[in-house]
């Protein structure tokens, strides 16, 4: 290298560079923290606050204004009720779109508009989905501010997310196999069958559990469509009234008797609970089907 | 002879029925694919009509003029300014948390974050999007505004715009992080190597190659973050309040756009009433302007996803 004559200037400066250079990683790594500690001081605050008020009557109990009494049944059921039918409309119909972006369409304009109205679907505020919901679904069509509007609502919503995991599970299955069978003088449905859908299929369900979870924790298009915060009934039918879990926390959050901040509290560590094994059982699943498929060549 | 051709005709016969049937499950696949569209053109639809309605009695000068937003009282006025500035400023100060974060998140992610720390960090940082908005709401409510803001701001009221931006902010720090983190990964190596070649330190390429490099994806991703600001709902509704004021006081209760829809659904608001329309003027405006800027954010995207 040989010396180098630095004017002081030009010292001052190469030390600060070196100075950057060490502490960057550093800065960088407290932004980390900073989301990291978000998360945690957040759940520290939800168990502190509601830890002491979780009980069975929280689960089995209607609401009251009691907050000693108070549950959020008809919110559990509702939730179910309304998720759950949204995943059955939403998840074949993912993996309907996914099939024929991936394996049918040529590349064309036409799939190429089809891609772009997705990627614009999941643009859309998911408070808009209620409103539209509330217009369209629940007064043109007559369907009311019922469990099937809900539904459906949850479904368009989380169709986007749905459909792009999809898409990148039968893109992840590699072409050759494909080749292999067409050569053998398969249709394209036949290699959807035999050859994509088996080994895509693991993916495509922690897909759809990531969607059942995005819809669950979902309030506001919910809140717009059905209009109840709590409701001391349950849903029986797809034609019932109903409110959900984040829309009864909602209601527990606006009463600033510290009572109802406690139960919201307790409420919301159950919310969270549910996603957290929804999120493990979607690990565990595609596990599991990873391994009864045989995906070797992964 | 006979028999060898049935056997032919069996087999052309089984060859047409299966093309038959993948003619029939490609109509059924290409339908779902229409689906998204159509739910597209039912929203515009559906907006464009009951704001028509809306539109009939109120003037659009007046919706986009006027200072005040009074559609729940007896006397009535129809100007969407309080609702918006309460929107864009939320928004903007989610912006000034995401932003800054999310980038240096992502920087650490793709430049300095071995293999095994970034399995561990991505989808802890993922985790914040996943968490349901009403507990964001409930934390800024709860915690973030009487615990961190009040101590440090006297006159700061219960429901303020400050903890409502806060709160989005951290719930929009993945998509910022994950969509500039996508950019640096495109990034091509040469340019790194060759960086490192002619002797910069790691915080040069870094700052320097990576960056410069990587920032129409970065700035598209603020645009997308931007956009999702605008659209939530239930932290502006929790912790925002319902008072529709024209202020740029962050310290004191704004309610946004979408915290108006919220009222309104929860309230009393008849089908057919203009308090229902409004409910589509505002979701209207409120999809126009985040569609503008998704659309610029997508072109962004797709300028840079060619250009290495």
């Amino acid at each position: 290298m040989g010396h180098q004559v630095l004017t002081g200037a030009e010292r001052r400066h190469a030390r600060l560079r070196k100075f950057i250079d060490r502490v960057l990683p550093i800065i960088l790594s407290v932004a980390v923290f900073i989301a990291v500690a978000t998360v945690a001081s957040l759940l520290l605050t939800v168990i502190i606050t509601g830890g002491h008020r979780l009980s069975w009557n929280l689960i089995l109990n209607y609401p009251s204004a009691n907050p000693e009494e108070a549950g959020m049944r008809s919110a559990i059921l509702g939730s179910i009720f309304t998720v759950g039918l949204s995943a059955l409309i939403c998840v074949p119909l993912s993996i309907a779109t996914a099939i024929y972006l991936v394996e049918y369409s040529r590349g064309g304009r036409l799939s190429s508009l089809l891609r772009y109205n997705i990627a614009n679907l999941a643009g859309v505020p998911s408070v808009v989905f209620g409103v539209v919901a509330l217009g369209f679904l629940a007064y043109w069509l007559g369907m009311g501010r019922t469990v099937i509007t809900g539904a459906f609502t949850l479904a368009i919503l989380t169709l986007p997310l749905v459909t792009v995991t999809c898409v990148e599970a039968l893109k992840a299955v590699p072409d050759d196999l494909r080749l292999g069978a067409y050569a053998l003088g398969a249709t394209t449905l036949q290699v959807v069958r035999r050859i994509s859908l088996p080994r895509a299929l693991p993916m495509m369900l922690t897909g759809g559990i990531l969607g059942i979870s995005r819809a669950l924790g979902e309030a506001a298009p919910i809140l717009v469509v059905s209009g109840i915060l709590f409701i001391r009934e349950d849903p029986t039918s797809l034609f019932s009234k109903f409110t959900v879990m984040p829309l009864q926390l909602y209601n527990w959050i606006s009463r600033p008797q510290p009572a109802f901040i406690e139960l919201s509290s307790a409420g919301i560590i159950i919310l969270l609970l549910i996603l957290l094994a929804l999120n493990g059982v979607a690990i565990a699943l595609r596990q599991y089907l990873m391994r009864r498929i045989g995906q070797t060549w992964r | 002879m006979v028999a060898e051709t049935t056997s032919v005709e069996k087999l052309k016969r089984s060859i047409d029925r299966r093309r038959y049937m993948d003619r029939i499950f490609y109509i059924l696949f290409l339908l779902s694919t229409l689906v998204s569209t159509a739910a597209l053109i039912i929203i515009f639809a559906t907006l464009g009509l009951e704001s028509f309605g809306f539109f009939a009695h109120v003037s659009i000068v007046e919706f986009l003029t006027s200072t005040k937003w009074t559609v729940l009282f007896a006397e009535k006025h129809f100007g969407v300014l309080p609702l918006l500035n309460a929107t864009i400023l939320t928004s903007l100060i989610a912006i000034a948390v995401a932003a800054p974060l999310g980038v240096m998140i992502a920087l650490f992610l793709s430049e300095y974050a071995s293999a095994n720390t970034r399995s561990v960090v991505k989808p802890l940082v993922e985790t914040l999007a996943g968490i349901p908005t009403v507990v964001y709401g409930y934390f800024a409510l709860y915690f973030v505004t009487p615990n961190l803001l009040k101590p440090l701001w006297e006159g700061l009221q219960l429901h303020n715009a400050l903890a409502v931006g806060l709160m989005i902010g951290v719930l929009i720090i993945p998509i910022v992080a994950s969509i500039s983190d996508d950019a640096m990964a495109a990034v091509p190596a040469d340019l790194r190597l060759a960086a490192y070649a002619v002797g910069s330190r790691k915080s040069d390429v870094a700052l320097r190659v990576v960056l410069p490099a990587a920032l129409s994806g970065v700035s598209a991703s603020i645009i997308l973050a931007f956009a999702r600001a605008m659209g939530e709902t239930m932290i502006a509704a929790i912790a925002g309040g319902f008072r529709s004021i024209l202020t740029f006081n962050i310290g004191e209760s704004m309610q946004t756009m979408t915290a108006y829809i919220a009222q309104v659904a929860t309230g009393d608001a008849p089908h057919g009433t203009i308090e229902y329309q409004s409910l589509f003027a505002v979701g209207l405006f409120l999809l126009v302007i985040t569609a503008v800027l998704n659309y610029i954010g997508i072109r962004v995207v797709r300028r840079w996803a060619i250009k290495y």
